[in-house]
This record gives structure tokens, C-alpha cells and sequence, in this order.
């Protein structure tokens, strides 16, 4: 249940901004991504989520271990909190969206619409999604964005109990989440300056 | 895929979505008809046929550039592509889900606009077999031109010129058909094209909206 990836390379608008880059995340593993703004770290979790083709490399796990968890939370604000998770867990082929209400403490808003969260609720109703994904890997872009203290602490405790579970969890984050977690800097694999092959890359 | 067709049916329903908006389009464009025509039945039956599957395909067009916009701003979209259903399938449940919020509710609501409009009595039954045949293509043929324009701020000109071309077959024939059938001929053939149309569009263009989502969401 290892993810190997070996000398990735991903571009964006045309554009290789990270280049070499490999890691190995191996089951109960945290991999914190580090690096100033703009060096790829979306860039490179929207390649390893299959969005976009990697300019070269390899990822040696299939996708169907890996959820992604955007910046946006991919939320419908006409839905109630208990119709958005049921969504995503009858998509995903889950049955039970208790646990992951309660993990992110949202049973007291379950009938609430989406629409009148506030921006850390409706966050803690995108990070919920992850548990009825039942995926290994979670892939996540700033999972704490607008999220307070005790609701980080929530999201810490759910990526342990993740990772104890054998899941591993790859989090592209600027601040300290408490977590025991290797970070991976991508500041050193900004890639040199290279031309893609001009106008062809609209045809790949 | 039954949840996302559930899904976009509830969100289409709900306050803000596309339902209702199709149809009270209908309404007034062949409500408004008779009034600037002037009180000339012979000439109203006439043009009854062009009227309604002109009103029928601008209806629809008014509705296109919610299917994928508003998942692409919240996000849900690249979810969905990253889910574990194919593309493909989200694409055809999602014109699906368009063509029941608007395709149908005009099938159903077009016999009753066709009196204002001095429809001749044997029209009744081809108007409603020619939207339910017809429509469906209206709906699939928008949602390759809503996943061609996913992205774009406010693309909804650019889908509308480039679905109109697309559109103009299934008028075309499904215009012709009504006319004849409502006039006693024999429609079949532009019947058989209509339905011919639908069928390829509708085997055809998923595969084709979920190539291009792909690309567009890169």
C-alpha cells in the first residue's frame, strides 16, 4: 500500500514549475508539503489526483486509493449537511455518514443548509467528505483554511485515527497542525526554465 | 450515478435552480405570439408549429450554462471527476437531470400553450410526440457545449453561439414533422431523422463532454 513517485514533473499553464520530485508514502504515514506560494504544491496534488498528466514520471499507486480535498469544498448551498455527505458516501459506495459526522462535530447542524454555515462549519463539512471516501490516501490542499483551534484539533485527531487505521495522509499546509508528520520541502525541485514543445501541448 | 442524478435533480428544484425558468420562458414567448400576430387564426395555425419548437429550443438553451458552472465555482466538479464513477456517466446523468427539469416539463406544458395558438386537433399528439423525441438532444448537444465553456467567466454567449448551430437539425426536422403531422400528411421521415438525431447525440456526446471537461479542468 506504498505510493512511490519517482521523478514527477508538473506544469502549469504550460509552464514545468516542479521537477525530480519522489517520495515514498507508505501506510500510517503523514507527509506535510512545504514550500513558498506558487512553488506547485496544488499543482502537484491536482497531478497526483489524476487531474492533470504529469509531465514526466511516475506515481506508482493507482488512483482508486487516493481522495483529493481542494482548496474548494465542493459543497451545494441549497443541501442540507446530512444530503451533501450522503452524496459523496452513495457516490463513494459508503452507507454510514455517522462517523464522519461526528468527527467533525456536525450532528447539531445535520439539517442545517449548507448555505448558512459559516465558512469554518462549511470546512469541517468539506473535511468530513474525506471519511466517507473509505480511500487510503487522503491528498489534502490547506485542509485548515478559516478552521478555529478546537476544530484543528479535530482535524488533527481525525488524520491520527486515520493513519492508525492504515491510511496515509499527504497535507499541503503552511502552518503547525500538531501532527506527527515528516515534511517535505518542495522549495529545492523548482524546475529550471524549459520549453514544453509550444502549441503541441494543447493537442496532448 | 443515481445519486448524482437524485442530486441534480433536489439542487434543479430548490430555490435558485434551473427549474421553472424554462418553461415560464416558454409561457411568455407563446403567450406573447397572438398578441403581436393580431387576431388572424388561419395565419396563427400557421406558424403554431415553428412557434412552439422555436420557443421549446430557446427555453432550453436559457438553462445550459448552469450544468456545469455552478460545480465548477464550488468545486464539487473536480471532486467528481476525481470520484469513483466515470465522467462519462456524471456527463449523461447531468443532461439527464436537464432534460427532466426542462425537456419534459415543455412536452408536457406545450399542448395546453398549442390552444393559444389555434393549433389544429391532430397536432396535439405529434407536438408532444415531436418535443419528447426532439428534446432530449436539445439537452445532451447543450451539455457538450456546457462542458466546452466550463471555465470561462461568464460564457454563457459563447455556449449560446455555439450550441445554435448545433440545435438547428433537431429544429429542422423537429419543426417539419409537427407541421406535417398537424396538417394530416405523412411525417415520418422527418420523425425518423428527429429520432436519429436524439439517438446519436445522445450514445455519442458524454464521451465527447467528458474528454472535454477533462481537458478543461487542467
Amino acid at each position: 500500500m506504498d505510493m512511490n513517485v519517482s521523478n514527477l514533473a508538473c506544469a502549469r499553464g504550460g509552464i514545468v514549475i516542479l521537477e525530480g520530485v519522489s517520495f515514498t508514502l507508505s501506510a500510517g504515514q503523514i507527509l506535510i508539503l512545504r514550500g513558498p506560494n506558487g512553488i506547485g504544491k496544488t499543482t502537484m496534488l491536482r497531478t497526483l489526483a489524476g487531474l492533470q498528466p504529469a509531465v514526466e514520471g511516475d506515481v506508482s499507486l493507482s488512483l482508486d486509493h487516493l481522495t483529493y480535498g481542494a482548496h474548494a469544498d465542493g459543497l451545494k448551498s441549497t443541501l442540507t449537511v446530512t444530503e451533501n455527505l450522503n452524496f459523496w458516501a452513495k457516490v463513494y459506495g459508503v452507507s454510514d455518514i455517522t462517523p464522519a459526522l461526528s468527527a467533525f462535530n456536525l450532528h447539531d447542524l445535520k439539517d442545517r443548509l449548507a448555505h448558512n454555515l459559516s465558512a469554518g462549519q462549511k470546512r469541517r463539512l468539506g473535511l468530513a467528505r474525506l471519511l466517507v471516501t473509505g480511500r487510503k490516501i487522503w491528498a489534502l490542499d490547506e485542509p485548515t483554511v478559516s478552521l478555529d483551534v478546537a476544530s484543528v484539533q479535530l482535524f488533527a485527531d481525525a488524520v491520527h485515527a486515520h493513519c492508525a487505521a492504515g491510511g496515509a495522509a499527504l497535507i499541503a499546509t503552511h502552518i503547525d497542525l500538531g501532527l506527527k508528520a515528516d515534511v517535505l520541502d518542495l522549495g529545492p525541485f523548482k524546475a529550471k526554465p524549459r520549453d514544453l514543445g509550444g502549441f503541441d501541448e494543447a493537442f496532448e | 450515478m443515481i445519486a448524482i442524478l437524485i442530486r441534480d435533480l433536489r439542487l434543479g428544484l430548490r430555490s435558485g435552480g434551473g427549474f421553472g425558468l424554462g418553461l415560464a420562458f416558454f409561457l411568455i414567448v407563446v403567450v406573447l405570439v397572438p398578441f403581436g400576430v393580431g387576431p388572424q387564426s388561419a395565419l396563427l395555425a400557421k406558424i403554431a408549429p415553428g412557434i412552439l419548437w422555436v420557443g421549446a429550443l430557446l427555453a432550453c438553451l436559457l438553462s445550459l450554462d448552469r450544468i456545469f458552472a455552478l460545480d465548477f465555482e464550488d468545486g464539487s466538479l473536480d471532486l467528481l471527476a476525481t470520484a469513483p464513477v466515470p465522467l462519462e456517466g456524471v456527463v449523461a446523468m447531468k443532461a439527464l437531470a436537464h432534460w427532466l427539469t426542462t425537456g419534459l416539463p415543455l412536452t408536457i406544458a406545450a399542448p395546453f400553450l398549442g390552444v393559444l395558438l389555434n393549433m389544429p386537433d391532430q397536432g396535439f399528439g405529434w407536438l408532444v410526440l415531436t418535443l419528447a423525441i426532439g428534446t432530449p438532444a436539445l439537452s445532451f448537444i447543450g451539455t457538450f457545449g456546457a462542458a466546452l465553456t466550463v471555465g470561462l467567466k461568464r460564457g454563457g454567449l459563447l455556449l449560446s453561439l455555439l450550441v445554435l448551430p448545433l440545435y438547428v437539425p433537431t429544429l429542422i426536422f423537429g419543426a417539419e414533422a409537427l407541421r406535417r403531422g398537424a396538417e394530416g400528411m405523412a411525417a415520418n421521415t422527418p420523425l425518423l431523422m428527429l429520432a436519429g438525431i436524439t439517438a446519436g447525440v445522445v450514445a455519442l456526446l458524454p464521451f465527447v463532454a467528458a474528454a472535454t471537461i477533462r481537458i478543461n479542468l487542467r
